[in-house]
């Protein structure tokens, strides 16, 4: 195996609930913004939690040609867009990249539910004559992102969906980096997507008692670390990174954002929803991590946590940042963006790895919001970057995301160094 | 122009995202109208839940163009 091979990021893109864009994205992480909102896209009247982060004023038309959008599920069409801005950013099609040797690894933990509840809602409402869409199949399997991200783009190379919950994002990151760093592409396009902000997602989760229920005051409700915390906020999006070869994005005069040092995963092999108390998994990622990338604890300044203000996943992650960093944690600035941003589940990883490698080209971490009444039963001397960001000079960033079904993963990024 | 006709040219103009001046009789689906096989079938449902009617496979296969479709369900419709 040819591990010298560098991997770096020379293009972002974002679709989320602070701003369309990756710039817009950013403003809204730096002023500490709240996506949170009453849901529009159904009517939530009679469910549990009725409020979400939805991408605001979104009109396909702005996008897709009228024809072209209702092909493609929503979540699909977040994945097109975000990977659209991030294409364009590295300048893959004006730079006369080979695109046989660019892949799309995309990462989604559900797919298509919308399409999915729609067509059998259709199907029910009417006299048991099956009368599918032949759109049906092609929008709701979670590689029509992935597939149409390549079709429109004709990039050739290795193209598949990575699915693990909530990690999954990072899983096409982590999948991405290892097919870059093996040879079987020079650049590939990665990062994920999430639209599941309907009627079985929002009752799914609910019955599931993961969700927040603060409907009285949704900006406030997505609150890590705060002791009032009753569960995430639903959130919807897309996060993109271009990763590229070193040598090729340096021949070729790409800017490069960030250098992609390591990737980690491990499994906690301990219950279908719930995280392992102990934290032992989320340990054991992070070590994988750190080992993969070649760097001490120390070396870490900023670690952009899983936090989706639940009351037990939270506590667990920062026992184990605890555990991995020991004297060197109270030094780490530790921010949960999903206070912002909500919880956009498989597409967490995108829009987190979006917001690690702007931390280190700003010099700026981004807070986590609404920490008002800190937890007693979380360590206080850690610097969770309470409702302000900071500025810091991050050379190394950590991004964690866990997912249903104990999937751990764990992504890091350096300042690039020659 | 006859009513099922009116409404045909309004079903393909929406699910082909075509301009109405292109909507003629003898234009075909797939060669004039940039249809695919998958667009094809889904019009052949929007015919068959807009006039209540059930269109056989074999006989959806002779509809090809626009002119096809309003003689088909002219003859067809309840």
């Amino acid at each position: 195996m040819s591990s010298i091979r560098r991997v770096v990021v020379t293009g972002i893109g974002a679709i989320t609930p602070l701003g369309s864009t990756a710039p817009a994205y950013w403003e809204g992480l730096k002023n500490g913004v709240s996506g949170a909102a009453p849901i529009t896209r159904f009517d939530a009247t009679k469910f549990k939690t009725r409020f979400a982060c939805e991408v605001k004023n979104y009109n396909p038309l702005d996008y897709f040609e009228r024809k072209q959008g209702p092909k493609m599920d929503l979540f699909t069409q977040f994945a097109v867009i975000a990977s659209d801005e991030a294409i364009a950013d590295a300048g893959l099609l004006t730079s006369g990249v080979d695109k046989d040797r660019v892949g799309v690894i995309w990462g989604s933990g559900i797919g298509g539910l919308k399409s999915l509840q729609e067509e059998c809602f259709q199907f029910e409402r009417g006299d048991g004559t099956p009368r599918y869409s032949p759109f049906f199949i092609p929008r709701m399997i979670a590689d029509s992102s992935s597939g149409n991200i390549s079709i429109k783009n004709g990039f050739r190379g290795p193209n598949y969906v990575t699915t693990s919950a909530c990690a999954s994002s990072n899983d096409a990151i982590i999948a991405a980096f290892n097919n870059l760093r093996l040879g079987l592409a020079d650049v590939i396009v990665t990062g994920g997507s999430e639209a599941a902000i309907t009627e079985s997602g929002v009752g799914g989760f609910n019955a599931l008692k993961a969700m927040s229920e603060r409907n009285d005051d949704p900006a406030s409700a997505s609150r890590p670390y705060d002791k009032e915390r009753d569960g995430f906020v639903l959130g919807e999006g897309s996060g993109a990174l271009v990763l590229e070869e070193y040598e090729h994005a340096k021949a070729r005069g790409a800017k490069i954002y960030a250098e992609l040092i390591g990737g980690g995963m491990s499994s906690d092999a301990y219950h279908i929803t719930a995280p392992d108390p102990s934290g032992s998994g989320v340990v054991l990622v992070m070590q994988n991590a750190l080992r993969d990338a070649g760097i001490r604890p120390e070396e870490v300044d900023y670690i952009n946590t899983h936090g989706t203000s639940t009351p037990l996943g939270d506590g667990a992650e920062i026992k184990a940042i605890e555990t991995v960093f020991g004297e060197h944690a109270p030094k780490l600035n530790i921010s949960s963006t999903k206070s912002m941003t909500g919880h956009l589940l498989g597409g967490a990883g995108g829009i987190e790895a979006v917001a690690s490698i702007l931390a280190i080209q700003h010099g700026l971490v981004p807070p986590t919001i609404n920490l008002h009444t800190p937890d007693p039963e979380i360590n206080q001397a850690l610097n969770f970057t309470p409702n302000v960001a900071q500025a810091r000079e991050v050379n190394v960033a950590v991004s964690n995301t866990f997912g249903f079904g104990g999937h751990n993963t764990t992504v890091v990024f350096r300042r690039l160094a020659e | 122009m006859s009513e099922i006709a009116e409404k045909v040219k309004a079903i393909i103009i929406d699910k082909l995202g075509v301009e109405a001046s292109e909507v003629t009789p003898e234009a075909s689906f797939t060669n004039d109208l940039g249809a695919d096989s998958l667009d094809t079938v889904e019009l052949i449902m929007e015919f068959e839940k807009e006039f209540n009617v059930s269109i056989p496979d074999d006989q959806a296969e002779n509809i090809q163009t626009v002119g096809q479709a309003v003689s088909y369900l002219e003859e067809h419709a309840k």
